[in-house]
């Protein structure tokens, strides 16, 4: 897919070290960027979105100089984007590739989709478990009611 | 289980729910013990509940501790907009334990984060009621001298009842065959079934009541509330279905017992009262004791 970009042309340049965060689908790249808290990132920042894809038919990418996220940073991000890939990048080279893993608890990103849980009515950070990998099912630590793909929120 | 807060019934494992079960037995046969007297209990009802807060306080008191708290927000530092985070840090240095019934769901395991001191959860909205799944266990182990292998019967409101929900995860350790009688629109919910499903244990649905009455030891009966449906007439259709006569109970073992958490509105016909087989007064009694318990062990004095 690097390679497939290079060829036809780089929409989005490349950078010589961090990570490249891509196949993203292109309606969630803000969420990405949002859950990364990327706005608070000063190193440059590249992304693209609504790229056309093989895969995936509209895709994006995002791509950060000088940083290498730690998993439980970047994990968050498979609630959004259960397919993307991680690219760490030294010298220009792609020096390791991986998946995303859905997190086994999340913190303060997700909203409970319960509106008479107590965490919508005070200042609480919001936690849950994630009880299914696979349909993306979170129990909250609070109320202990299930917030599942169809009721998501994000803080 | 000193200094632990009870927030959720699986806060406590099985050996501990046995250990209080014990411990309200040996309370039962002495109610006055004067075993708190140095202790401050605060009860904090953010909404009312008049039984499960005298329940407390007669528990508390029996044990010579001194109760503090307000059984309605209205004239406490809530209405003028305090956080409840601030309210259980206030009240936290005030007393040494605090049992709380919140209308929002999660509060009590909030209240616990926040709170130095241990927490009861006497109800939080929908959530759980853990020192009523408690009496109700302790009621049917007094009824039945087991909890072993028993067959029970929920009639009802399955879907919203928190009781119910408690009560079936609290029993699914025992090897309990359940027998489920509900409308179709107040079924118990998949993630309280997923419970009985995982200890491999038997479960049975109805729509009539009459159906359960010759196969249980134990019935238990809760309230269908009217605003749980959207359409009236189906509320109309279903309502008289889940009334239990006296008439119903002709086939009943004679070791089966009716218990019911109350209020009861008229899911139980006035002539089951007289019937011995009829417990849920009892059974509210039978509170008094479980908290006097569960008040001693989380203060470590027992």
């Amino acid at each position: 897919m690097e390679n497939n970009e290079t060829r036809k042309e780089l929409k989005v340049s490349a950078i010589e070290n961090g990570t490249v965060i891509d196949h993203i689908p292109g309606k969630v790249v803000f969420q990405v960027v949002k859950i990364l808290s990327l706005s608070e990132v000063t190193d440059q920042i590249l992304f693209g979105t609504n790229l056309d894809s093989r895969k995936m038919g509209k895709k994006g990418i995002i791509k950060v100089s000088n940083k290498f996220f730690r998993p439980d940073e970047i994990n968050k991000i498979a609630l959004v984007a259960p397919n993307a890939t991680l690219i760490i990048i030294k010298n220009f080279k792609v020096v390791e590739k991986k998946k995303v893993e859905v997190p086994d608890s999340i913190e303060k990103i997700v909203k409970c989709f319960n509106p008479n849980c107590i965490t919508n009515h005070e200042n609480i950070t919001t936690r849950f478990t994630v009880i299914d990998k696979i349909e993306l099912k979170l129990q909250c630590h609070y109320c202990e009611k299930i917030t599942a793909m169809d009721t998501i929120s994000f803080v | 289980m000193k200094n632990k807060s009870l927030v959720s019934i699986n806060d406590f494992t099985r050996e501990e729910h046995i250990k209080i079960l014990d411990l309200a037995e040996e309370f039962e046969k002495q109610p006055t013990q004067k075993i708190l007297q140095d202790y401050v209990v605060a009860t904090l009802f953010f909404e009312p509940s008049t039984r499960t807060r005298l329940s407390f306080e007669s528990a508390a008191s029996r044990l010579g501790a001194k109760v503090i708290g307000f059984s309605e927000p209205g004239s406490t530092s809530v209405q003028k907009g305090e956080s409840l985070r601030d309210t259980i840090r206030t009240v936290s240095n005030y007393s040494d334990i605090i049992v709380m019934r919140h209308p929002k769901e999660g509060s009590a395991r909030f209240a616990s984060e926040v709170a130095d001191v241990p927490i009861i959860n006497a109800g939080d909205g929908a959530n759980q009621h853990p020192t009523q799944t408690l009496l109700d266990m302790y009621s049917i182990r007094k009824t039945q001298g087991t909890l072993d292998n028993l067959n029970i019967a929920f009639v009802g409101d399955l879907k919203y009842g928190r009781t119910v929900h408690s009560l079936v995860i609290a029993l699914s350790n025992y090897n309990t065959t359940f027998h489920l009688v509900s409308p179709q629109l107040l079924k118990l919910p998949s993630a309280t079934k997923m419970h009985i499903k995982e200890k491999n244990l038997a479960y049975y649905q109805y729509t009539e009541i009459i159906d359960v009455i010759p196969k249980v030891d134990i019935l238990y009966m809760t309230r269908i509330q009217k605003e749980r449906f959207s359409d009236p007439i189906e509320y109309e259709r279903v309502k008289n279905s889940y009334i239990l006569r006296n008439s119903m109970l002709e086939t009943a073992k004679p070791n089966m017992r009716i218990l019911h958490p109350l209020p009861r509105v008229n899911e139980i016909t006035i002539d089951v009262d007289d019937n011995p087989q009829a417990y849920y007064f009892t059974q509210a009694l039978n509170g008094v004791f479980v908290r006097q318990a569960l008040l001693a062990s989380i203060l470590g004095v027992k």
